[in-house]
């Protein structure tokens, strides 16, 4: 799960803190570049591919996880 | 996958024609801030663009660019028995735009033309149909015309689409002879995907209107656009790329018996520097041998491959070169192409101002 936070907070460039239940639109760095960045992270670290309706429905970082990590 | 394979036919010329009018994206801030439009440009690595003005059009951009291919190569208008047409902006919806060329290029009556509307694989794509058609007896040459305008497609209040697409225009002049040997197409669609690159109005499906030229804001980013301007669902185009891109190139560049190092030059479709450069370091391509010209056009739909070619190439394809050409987008389709180079000629860049070559 650190793990996952470190390519999380790479994805978005973002130096602040991370926690699970963070709802992640809300961070300033949020835009829809980030957004590019966090599913080619899902594609390379965990060879995830998700569709952007499927993505919209997570709301919290633990839920990018849990998609990450629940095949 | 679908694979075709032609033998003795090949582009023996090329040449290209962009409108003169740069836009330079870290200042294209009428509607952005410089902020927002830096942190696009760092991500695609699209720094400039070629904008067309009101006056030209697609077709005139292939017209500057044929012109020139046919001075520089001493073609005989005459013997030009075929000229294929390429885009998805043509200047009417009828008649075709290739038939306005055949005339305006002084070609004969007896010459074939078509068009052919499709996205940014359909240079394979038009490759293949031209090939396929030359490497019967009797057509003597072939003109490949493939242009775009996709300024004129997408909306500037739109920042998922206002800073990538870019105008341009090429001819390939088409020859049988021995000499160029096999050349190998993989050519694929998914039209359920359909719905993720499109222009959704302004066809037959949902026709013009009063209401489909207004501007609507279309998601929590504040974009703007009208149904008559193009959208492009970045995330899901970019997980169709990384799922269907590498496995195609792979297995089409072993149909064709070759091996990835054997290539002297791999040219993809100049989408940006963000999915090239994801599918390079996932598919572990040396990236010397894969010219770029996102930088300075952005994404120029079908035309970018052989735009690239154009633009980088010229000098480098003397003797027996061998190309991979790789494309995917609107559609959705894709293609890849094992394509033989041999002595090809190509013409400098032109550059084109109110309709017509500068």
């Amino acid at each position: 799960m650190e793990k996952f936070i470190e390519l999380f907070a790479e994805a978005l460039e973002r130096e602040g803190e991370i926690k699970m239940e963070d709802e992640f639109r809300n961070y300033d760095e949020w835009s829809s570049i980030a957004y590019l960045s966090v599913i080619a992270m899902m594609d390379e670290e965990y060879d995830v591919q998700i569709e952007e309706a499927e993505f919209k429905k997570l709301r919290t970082v633990q839920a990018v996880y849990d998609a990450c990590t629940n095949k | 996958m679908a694979y075709i394979q032609y033998e003795g036919v090949g582009i023996t010329a090329m040449s290209a024609a962009v409108p003169k009018r740069v836009i330079k994206n870290r200042e294209y801030t009428e509607v952005f801030s410089a902020q927002e439009a830096n942190d696009i440009v760092e991500k695609t690595g699209i720094e400039e663009r070629r904008f067309s003005d009101a006056e030209t059009c697609s077709s005139d951009l292939c017209f500057a660019a044929a012109e020139k291919l046919i001075a520089d190569n001493n073609i005989n208008r005459e013997e030009i028995d075929l000229l294929v047409f390429i885009s998805q902006t043509p200047d009417y919806r009828m008649p075709a735009t290739s038939c306005t060329l055949q005339h305006r290029l002084g070609l004969p009556n007896s010459t074939i033309a078509f068009d052919i509307t499709l996205g940014c694989s359909a240079f394979m794509y038009g490759l293949s149909v031209v090939y396929g058609m030359m490497e019967r007896s009797g057509l003597r040459k072939a003109l490949l015309l493939d242009g775009e305008t996709r300024s004129k497609v997408y909306s500037p209040r739109d920042r998922r689409s206002a800073f990538l697409f870019g105008d341009g225009g090429v001819a390939a002049l088409i020859e049988r002879d021995p000499k160029f040997g096999k050349s190998t197409f993989s050519m694929n669609s998914d039209g359920s995907r359909a719905d993720l690159i499109m222009i959704p109005a302004g066809g037959y499906r949902k026709m013009s209107s009063a209401d489909t030229v207004v501007e609507k804001v279309i998601d929590e980013y504040g974009n703007m656009r009208s149904e008559e301007q193009g959208y492009m669902r970045g995330g899901d185009v970019f997980n169709f790329v990384i799922r269907e891109i590498p496995c195609d190139i792979k297995n089409t560049v072993a149909y064709a018996g070759k091996e990835m190092d054997s290539f002297d030059y791999v040219v993809f479709h100049q989408a940006n520097n963000f999915i090239n450069g994801y599918i390079a370091k996932k598919m572990k391509l040396n990236t010397e041998k894969i010219p770029s010209t996102i930088a300075k056009f952005g994404n120029t739909s079908s035309v970018s491959v052989p735009l690239t070619i154009v633009s980088e190439l010229q000098g480098k394809l003397d003797g027996k070169k061998e190309l991979l050409l790789t494309a995917f987008g609107v559609g959705m389709t894709w293609a890849t192409g094992v394509v033989p180079f041999v002595d090809c000629k190509i013409s400098d860049l032109v550059e084109v101002e109110h309709g017509k070559a500068v």
